[in-house]
């Protein structure tokens, strides 16, 4: 891995990822899939009246997302005629739902997985068919090329991310933002000042943080590290390739410790943090009387506002992105769902090609609660302006990546007690100790990654 | 009747006899088949409950053991490695010293629990009483430690146990009416203590403008008015202002007094010389002050410590330090009620002459208690006791509920390391069934020994 870096890093690519994936296939030659017959033909144009196809996802039939996500594959059987049957995997872990499912010879035709492990895990097995040749040129056109890498394994496009989710929003509180006399910040810096004032005002905390609950935080690094350090690096921090002793961890922790390193600033000072679990600290954001002015957390968190808190979203709180660092681009950390294709039944190819198109995911985004990667979708399609907004600054993005907690082995990245979890906690309780929380980062990342 | 019956269910008989026959040596005779069917009777009654305790307690207990003996996958046999892993773990010494803490709960229940027993049979409600220290064992240990989780919040605002200690040390130590008031100038007020002084030196006559910001706008009096600088002061007296140097909405000028912004009423004002306080003042509703009968000189003002005092913050219970003793609190609260009730039944079994006996003989109330009731009750005492050990040497739910995601390592016990092993994220059952098995040894010793005492007492 450190050979194709050092490649990537002679051919001056700016995405290191690309080039890592790439080098390390061998120029990631396109695949030549079995059912390679789908032209550049809209789905539409296709009569599939008879034919078959089985989605599984992770989403209840009874849920609001189940319904929408329905709603998207009945059009698609409206369109072409093909009987589309939906499956959850109701509660099941989904590897263990569909590996059974392989397993006993009848997997199901296309899958809706939640994260990029998954992907990898299924490609490396094998049981993935390579969609290069039937939706590569809807992906080039429609995504942007972090989508690309992250539905793909070894240089093969493997998927089509169809959901995404946007975890570099802020929340605040806009009453106290006003009688505070402070904007929205779009850089760091602007963010430390409208937090110096706010705190000034005395009207309320300037952040809370619900550091009982570890992802919060880990989220949080996330976010700064990104910008401090690059996309680049922060594929290598994932995979472990830099070792979290690396400069820019420091820099990233020093960044984040003008925020931690200021009990005056955190709602409850770090110790009443720490003794928080979300959403408790994050619903005092919002209410009569409210506590704290900002929130670091992502686009899910508007939901959990206006339902436990009764927050009317973009009347009592809103959110700003994330701000720039160091004159960083705009990027996102978050999550998504990628559609990827278990079978060659040319129904189900059709559907991963429909999944990858503005018009599928539009369905979706005019019923709310959803977030469209795909840069192609109309804006005006999404139900308000707070939907809207986090989800162009998602599909806009020059840079997105997967929350690194989440592509880390669990032991390093969401287990409570060790690992990022701890680490970042205890850097909370003592923001100071900069090289001592990248010590022991380190030494519990050996012994997850195993190296 | 034994051939009637034969006939009835030949098969059944002859197959079931022959093991009983055997074992009993009286095969053949007429009371033996008796015998053999009263054992199948038993047999059958038995049954149900030996195939649910063989499935659901000997054979876990069996696979947790096999189980140990190999990797995180389950795939690869790894000896003993799992076991030596353990013992070299941190987090699971400090799981062991936990557990050994918490030993001290069920010594404090049986002993505040006998107490209690005996005191309640002597006064008229004892039932209602009993009832009442019982009702905690009606709860689910799962809310039992929500209700904890938010006794112990350390604002006192919303936990009530902070709350408690705050409305008691307010009366000792009021607040301040301006609590984490800053100056908004460092170069004009800098801190000493909680007290801020004035950085340059004044002379009699000049007159001061203090600015304070960090002041949330429901602390400042209604009846402030803006702030107004005193035009001049007295040649034997330095004035000034005291306001709050934020613009609501934004927009002032630092360290200047702006239209809207207020005066802060009732702050003490202190002139020092040669840090000596000579002479003092208290703002009015515009702010101003004016310290007078000053002999020239120089002189620098403190806007004195009391002024900004913040209210008592709480105990920090579920920090690092406390968390463990408070979790092992409310455990004494939830079960010292199953104490009282099971030694109140112990004493209501004792014997009434035996204690009038030694009345009659002139014991006082406590010798009576520890001559006589105490080794009389000492049997039902060692059940309570090792049943309370046995169920805080496997305690889980109130940790898990109560402590923080933060401290659950400094909360950590056996039962709990063993959940964040296996199914926690790494999901590691390998190394969970290693802590299993270690905790059932733990826990073996104590099963044994009620087991005799129960034995004992039948």
């Amino acid at each position: 891995m450190d050979g194709s870096g050092g490649r990537a890093v002679a051919l001056g690519v700016v995405v290191v990822v690309l080039a890592l994936v790439g080098a390390a296939c061998g120029g990631g030659a396109a695949p030549t899939g079995p059912g390679a017959t789908p032209t550049g033909t809209s789905p539409t144009a296709v009569d599939l009246t008879g034919q078959r196809v089985e989605v599984v996802a992770v989403w209840g039939e009874d849920t609001g997302e189940g319904e929408k996500f329905k709603r998207v594959l009945d059009a698609f059987a409206q369109q072409t005629g093909a009987q589309v049957q939906y499956t959850p995997s109701g509660g099941v872990d989904l590897t263990t739902f569909i590996g059974t499912r392989i397993q006993g010879g009848n997997p199901p035709d296309v899958a809706m997985l939640p994260n990029p492990g998954l992907l990898r895990d299924f490609a490396t097995q094998g049981v993935l068919k390579p969609i290069e040749d039937i939706a590569g040129d809807l992906v080039d056109q429609n995504f942007a090329p972090s989508w690309r890498e992250l539905a793909s394994h070894e240089g093969t496009l493997y998927g089509v991310y169809f959901k995404g989710a946007n975890k570099s929003t802020v929340w605040y509180n806009k009453g106290i933002f006003e009688q505070a006399g402070v904007q929205p910040p779009s850089t760091w810096e602007d963010l430390l000042a409208a937090a110096q004032t706010i705190s000034d005002s005395g009207l309320a905390a300037p952040f809370a943080i619900d550091g009982g609950t570890a992802w919060v935080l880990t989220d949080w690094f996330e976010n700064v590290y990104i910008r401090t350090a690059g996309p680049g690096l922060y594929d290598q921090l994932a995979r472990h390739e830099i070792p979290w002793t690396h400069d820019s961890v420091r820099t990233a922790l020093e960044t984040l410790a003008q925020v931690f390193g200021k009990p005056d600033w955190i709602l409850g000072g770090p110790s009443g943090a720490l003794q928080a679990s979300f959403p408790s600290d994050a619903l005092r954001i919002a209410g009569d009387q409210p506590e704290a002015a900002m929130y670091y957390e992502g686009d899910f968190l508007g939901g959990i506002l206006a339902s436990e808190a009764g927050a009317q979203l973009g009347q009592d709180v809103d959110f700003f992105d994330f701000p720039s660092i160091g004159g960083s681009g705009p990027a996102v950390v978050g999550g998504g769902d990628v559609a990827v294709l278990f079978t060659d039944n040319p129904a189900a190819q059709q559907l991963i090609r429909f999944l990858a198109t503005p018009e599928a995911a539009e369905i979706w985004a005019a019923l709310g609660g959803f977030s469209s990667p795909n840069r192609n979708v109309d804006p005006s399609v999404y139900p308000d302006d707070i939907s809207r907004r986090s989800a162009v600054a998602l599909a806009q993005a020059e840079v997105f990546r997967f929350d690194l907690s989440d592509l880390a082995p669990a032991a390093f990245g969401g287990t409570t007690g060790q690992g990022m979890f701890k680490g970042l906690q205890d850097f909370l309780r003592n923001p100071r100790d900069v090289e001592g929380t990248m010590q022991y980062l380190e030494e519990q990342a050996q012994q997850a990654y195993g190296s | 009747m034994a051939l009637q019956e034969g006939r009835r269910d030949p098969v059944a008989v002859q197959a079931e006899a022959a093991p009983v026959r055997a074992r009993t040596g009286r095969a053949g005779r007429p009371g033996g088949r008796a015998e053999a069917r009263r054992f199948l009777l038993s047999l059958g009654f038995l049954l149900p409950a030996l195939v649910v305790l063989g499935a659901l307690v000997v054979y876990p207990i069996f696979f947790s053991v096999y189980r140990s003996l190999y990797d995180r996958l389950g795939t690869t046999f790894v000896g003993l490695d799992n076991y030596r892993t353990m013992f070299s773990r941190p987090q699971t010494l400090t799981a062991i010293r936990n557990n050994a803490i918490w030993l001290v709960g069920p010594a404090i229940v049986t002993a505040v629990g006998l107490v209690l027993a005996v005191l309640a049979e002597r006064i008229r409600w004892s039932t209602a009483f009993k009832v009442v220290l019982f009702m905690p064992m009606a709860i689910s240990s799962l809310s039992a430690g929500v209700i904890w989780r938010i006794v112990y919040e350390e604002e006192p605002a919303r936990g009530v146990a902070n709350a408690a200690i705050r409305t008691v040390v307010d009366v000792f130590r009021p607040p301040g009416p301006y609590p984490g008031a800053r100056p908004t100038d460092e170069g004009v007020l800098t801190a000493a203590g909680r007290a801020f002084v004035t950085t340059g030196s004044l002379r009699p006559g000049q007159v001061a403008e203090l600015g304070l910001v960090a002041i949330a706008p429901r602390l400042v009096p209604e009846d402030a008015r803006p702030a107004a600088v005193p035009p001049s002061a007295p040649s034997d007296a330095i004035a000034g202002v005291v306001w709050l140097d934020f613009t609501p909405g934004g927009g002032g000028e630092k360290g200047r007094v702006d239209p809207t912004e207020r005066g802060l009423p009732g702050v003490k004002v202190e002139a020092l010389r040669d840090g000596e306080v000579v002479g003092s003042a208290v703002t009015d509703e515009a702010g101003a002050f004016a310290v007078q009968g000053l002999p020239p000189g120089d002189y620098r003002l403190r806007l004195a410590a009391s002024n900004f005092r913040e209210p008592w913050g709480g105990i920090t219970w579920l920090g690092p330090t406390l968390v463990t003793p408070a979790i092992i609190l409310a455990w004494i609260w939830m079960w010292t009620g199953f104490a009282v009730v099971t030694l109140g039944a112990g004493l209501a079994a004792i014997p009434r002459d035996v204690l009038e006996a030694a009345r009659v003989d002139g014991a006082s109330e406590f010798q009576v208690f520890r001559r006589v009731t105490i080794p009389l009750l000492v049997p039902v005492v060692l059940v309570v006791l090792v049943t309370l050990v046995i169920n805080v040497l496997k305690i889980f739910d109130l940790i898990f509920v109560i402590a923080p995601g933060s401290v659950q390592d400094d909360a950590n016990v056996i039962a709990l390391e063993m959940w964040r092993q296996a199914f926690g994220g790494v999901n590691d059952q390998g190394m969970g069934s290693a802590l299993a098995v270690f905790l059932f040894v733990l826990v073996l010793p104590a099963m044994a020994f009620n087991y005799r005492r129960f034995k004992a007492g039948t």
